[in-house]
């Protein structure tokens, strides 16, 4: 356990003190970033933190319900970074390859710990269907009964500036299934691309589509009911 | 070709944001789209529902796990060279 979050603790495996550094392939923006973190340029690590801390923090908020063992498992994370940083070899990308480590550890500690998500959560996104939008809003011919309206182009901001839309927003993405939140939360709120999230949640593209789909629905749904309702 | 309908096509609004549509199935969707206002309001909301999600704010690294993590990041030893 940390006391007030400030130690660092070895999560890693020890890195192999004098192994030689493997060639990176990758995208040129990957090659030029790992140089600068081999070259210890502190600022292209910064970087990296600033850029993903918080998106890391998302993701081990789907596997863990504690928001302290969520944020170790982060810490865990960038520690795994820095031990493993040297043997990178660009088989994904940089960014893919962190998020493993955060799945792999959230993983690690599932094993210890009762309170996290069931990892077969994440295999099966067939299970029951679930309507993209309530059957009672068609009539029998499948067109539109109660049709949506069209939502200000605004919307985002406007509803983005107060506190209770974003608290709602947040309550309704905790509440979904873990492996649709994983998804929603990768593609939507951390803007990865398909290939990269299912690199990281190690599912198949129809997956990721069919949980991507059913947790937007769900969203789209709840601010629906929230933009009307004002 | 058959029309689709507007349940139809609420089913189908992922495949076709990620452009996953067969060519036919594509004409039958726009096809829908270009004669239902109800269903161009939807994608509107869906489009929004997703703009809204990218534009949640998301936590900064605090300071002091920052600082512990460059302090550690910069005296590590640079790696040897092949």
């Amino acid at each position: 356990m940390t006391d007030g979050g400030t130690t660092v603790k070895n999560g890693a495996e020890p890195a192999a003190a004098s192994a030689a550094v493997p060639e990176v392939s990758g995208s040129a923006s990957d090659l030029a970033l790992i140089a600068q973190l081999r070259a210890r340029d502190a600022k292209a690590f910064a970087g990296l933190l600033d850029r993903y801390h918080g998106p890391l923090l998302r993701l081990a908020l789907v596997f863990v319900t504690s928001r302290a063992v969520a944020e170790e498992i982060v810490q865990e994370t960038w520690v795994g970074v820095l031990d493993g940083l040297d043997r990178f070899e660009g088989r994904s990308s940089l960014k893919t390859w962190i998020f493993r480590i955060l799945t792999n550890r959230a993983k690690t500690r599932g094993v210890r710990e009762k309170r996290t998500v069931p990892f077969s959560a994440f295999v099966d996104p067939e299970g029951d269907p679930e309507p993209a939008v309530e059957t009672a809003r068609f009539r029998p011919d499948g067109m539109w009964g109660v049709a949506p309206r069209r939502w200000q182009d605004d919307t985002p901001e406007t509803l983005l500036m107060t506190a209770q839309a974003v608290g709602h927003l947040e309550s309704a993405i905790a509440a979904l299934p873990a492996n649709q939140r994983a998804v929603l939360t990768l593609r939507d709120i951390d803007g990865m691309d398909s290939d990269e999230v299912c690199n990281v949640l190690e599912i198949t593209q129809t997956n990721q589509r069919v949980l991507l789909h059913r947790a937007r629905s769900k969203l789209r749904a709840m601010l629906e009911e929230y933009v009307e309702r004002k | 070709m058959d029309m689709l309908t507007c349940q139809q096509l609420t089913e189908l609004v992922t495949e076709y944001l990620e452009g996953r549509m067969s060519f036919w199935r594509g004409a039958q969707f726009q096809l829908h789209l270009g004669m239902c206002r109800h269903c161009r309001a939807y994608i509107h909301q869906m489009r929004t529902t997703i703009r809204t999600l990218g534009s949640l704010p998301q936590e900064s690294v605090p300071p002091d796990l920052k600082d512990e993590l460059l302090k550690r990041f910069s005296g590590m030893a640079p790696p040897e060279r092949k």
